[in-house]
């Protein structure tokens, strides 16, 4: 200590000092600042990989090189957006033929999932998967959401997002389990039957009003139990049926003499 | 019904051999039958029993209610006012529901049970009653007069006849403001209004409408027009832009549609619902109301359900800014088919 102590007044001791200062700083932001988000960040070997997932699971219908064919969709273009909502809502791959492919557990890990979007983003130019900040729904203002809700998707969807009924067994999917991104990627590509709601049309701001709208909601109901939210059909057989029925009952059992 | 209630000649008999009276008789009143209460001191203190602890249930309830009233106030949350709302519906329940059956419990099982019947007495007055009205009305129609003061009879049947009018006239008159059916032909588009988002208002450019995608659509200024609810009512459109390929054209409406853009009125022709569920693969729209359902595609005709005649198309084009405009108004008038007959 003593000899670093005598070579303190050394002419090399302000550029020794300032060349560790600099080594101090950029460990210290290294270790503090987060990196880039992972999706941001694919590489070629992820793409690869994705290409690798995409000819195992999904060329049997879409095509080697996803051109697709009668009825199945090319996906040349539709971007890493549309590959995220299908396969992380479990929709693709998909089980069977049907009216329209039902949402399920995901096959696909989150990483697999970003591969995937990966190769397909690579094919052609198309939306890419909102950043978190895009998505979140403290940052979005509850009440345009309604607004802009009740004109583009109260119909199909319903009033606070429970789902509806479509034509020949199609319908529209409840809301409630569906992650702020899945809701933004699904206005974002248009998935099946829904049409597409670029940014032209509804903002990536009223995309998260809306995502807002949809995260207050699954408070609940604060008069009680919600009966599904499907509307006053359903009410309406509650009271008729429930409601009217226990009062008959208990005319019944007022008018009817004690044993 | 055995055999000495069968009176009368004529005797008839069922399928297996009983005889059957010719005209059922009056059976009257059932045997009293004494409540288990009445006969059996036991069952008596039962019923008593059963009734206090309905009674005790309500004081329950009440007691339920207020502690929830006061230990679990609502904070504001959605989950603490329903739970709040829950406990204090549920003790008003017990508290209420407690005394009522108490009550009727008690009146059936406790209270007296004696049975009494009354029979009605009929319904014709007697002569004496009926002969003195006719003679009340009758001097009645004596002592005014009307018979023989002609002038006083006219004054008051035109009096009694004209004096609903002061009501019926202002009423009726008020009804829908205005008797100008004509303006339900004409909604606010025009030569150059340009089509605007709903809600927000802004203009819409025509390389903005991808394919696949639809944008709900409002004219430009409708907020500044008088009763811009009403006017919004039957301006409503929604636009979408098609693959040409799938897209299916009359000859004369051609130039109605803009690079694949096609805008068509929202209102349903059935009944007038907004027909809004639109299905981007089969290019099918379907009203919520009835399943009526229209092919964008194939100039809004009807592919199912009880509307009779496609959805009136609007006109559109561009202006000079890109910005889509309505060629005209739409050239019939918009929803139920009931309009189309004021053509």
């Amino acid at each position: 200590m003593k000899a670093i102590a005598a070579h303190r007044h050394h002419r090399f001791v302000p550029a020794a000092l300032l060349l560790l200062a600099l080594l101090v700083t950029g460990a210290v932001y290294a270790a503090v600042v987060p990196g880039p988000a992972s999706a941001a960040v694919m590489t070629t070997s992820d793409i690869t990989a994705g290409q690798k997932l995409f000819t195992a699971n999904c060329a049997t219908c879409h095509g080697p090189s996803a051109e697709g064919r009668d009825g199945v969709p090319t996906l040349v273009g539709v971007g890493a957006a549309s590959v995220d909502f299908q396969v992380s809502t479990g929709r693709m791959p998909m089980a069977r033929n049907g009216p329209q492919a039902p949402a399920t557990d995901p096959v696909f890990t989150t990483e697999q999932i970003a591969q995937l979007a990966a190769y397909v983003a690579s094919l052609g130019a198309g939306p890419a998967v909102p950043s978190p900040e895009q998505v979140d729904p403290a940052l979005g203002n509850a009440a345009n959401g309604m607004a802009l809700f009740r004109t583009n998707c109260a119909m199909c969807h319903g009033a606070i997002g429970a789902g509806g009924s479509l034509s020949e067994g199609k319908y529209a999917p409840r809301l409630g389990n569906s992650t702020p991104t899945q809701i933004y990627t699904a206005m974002l590509t248009g998935p099946q039957s829904m049409p597409v709601f670029n940014d032209a049309n509804i903002s990536p701001e009223e995309k998260r009003d809306i995502i807002a709208f949809l995260d207050a909601q699954l408070e609940g109901s604060p008069g009680g139990s919600d009966l599904g939210s499907v509307g006053p059909i359903a009410e309406a057989l509650w009271v008729w049926v429930v409601g009217i029925g226990a009062l008959i009952g208990a005319a019944v059992w007022i008018g009817a003499k004690s044993s | 019904m055995s055999d000495e209630t069968t009176t009368g000649d004529l005797v008839r008999t069922s399928p297996d051999g009983e005889s059957l009276p010719e005209r059922f008789e009056n059976p009257g009143l059932p045997p009293h039958r004494a409540r288990l209460a009445d006969t059996d001191p036991a069952a008596d203190k039962r019923a008593e029993r059963t009734v206090v602890v309905l009674f005790g249930i309500s004081v329950l309830g009440t007691i339920g209610a207020l502690v929830a009233y006061f230990a679990l106030p609502s904070d504001g949350s959605v989950a603490s006012v329903r739970q709040t709302t829950l406990l204090l519906g549920l003790g008003l329940f017990l508290a209420m529901a407690g005394i009522g059956i108490a009550a009727v419990h008690w009146a059936k099982t406790l209270m007296s049970d004696h049975e009494r019947s009354e029979n009605r007495h009929p319904q014709r007055s007697s002569d004496e009653t009926r002969a003195a009205a006719i003679e009340v009305l009758r001097e009645g129609v004596t002592d005014s007069g009307i018979a023989r003061r002609g002038v006083l009879k006219g004054a008051v049947v035109s009096a009694l006849a004209l004096a609903p009018l002061a009501i019926a006239v202002p009423l009726v008159g008020e009804v829908g403001g205005d008797w100008n059916v004509s303006k339900f032909r004409h909604t606010l588009w025009e030569r150059g209004r340009r089509l605007a988002k709903d809600p927000s208002g802004e203009f819409i450019k025509a390389s903005d409408v991808t394919i696949g995608s639809v944008f709900h659509v409002i004219p430009d200024g409708l907020r500044e027009a008088d009763h811009w609810i009403e006017e919004k009512a039957k301006a409503v459109v929604l636009l979408v832009r098609l693959d040409p390929r799938v897209l299916v054209e009359a000859e004369d409406r051609k130039d109605w549609s803009y690079e694949g853009i096609v805008a068509y009125s929202k209102i349903c022709t059935h009944v007038g619902c907004p027909v809004a569920l639109y299905e981007q693969q089969t290019h099918h729209l379907l009203c919520p109301c009835h399943q009526s359902t229209f092919d964008i595609a194939d100039g809004a005709k009807v592919v199912f359900g009880p509307a009779k005649r496609p959805l009136p198309q609007l006109p559109i084009t561009v202006d000079e800014e890109g910005y889509l405009v309505a060629q005209d108004d739409f050239n019939e008038p918009i929803g139920p088919s009931f309009w189309e007959r004021l053509k």
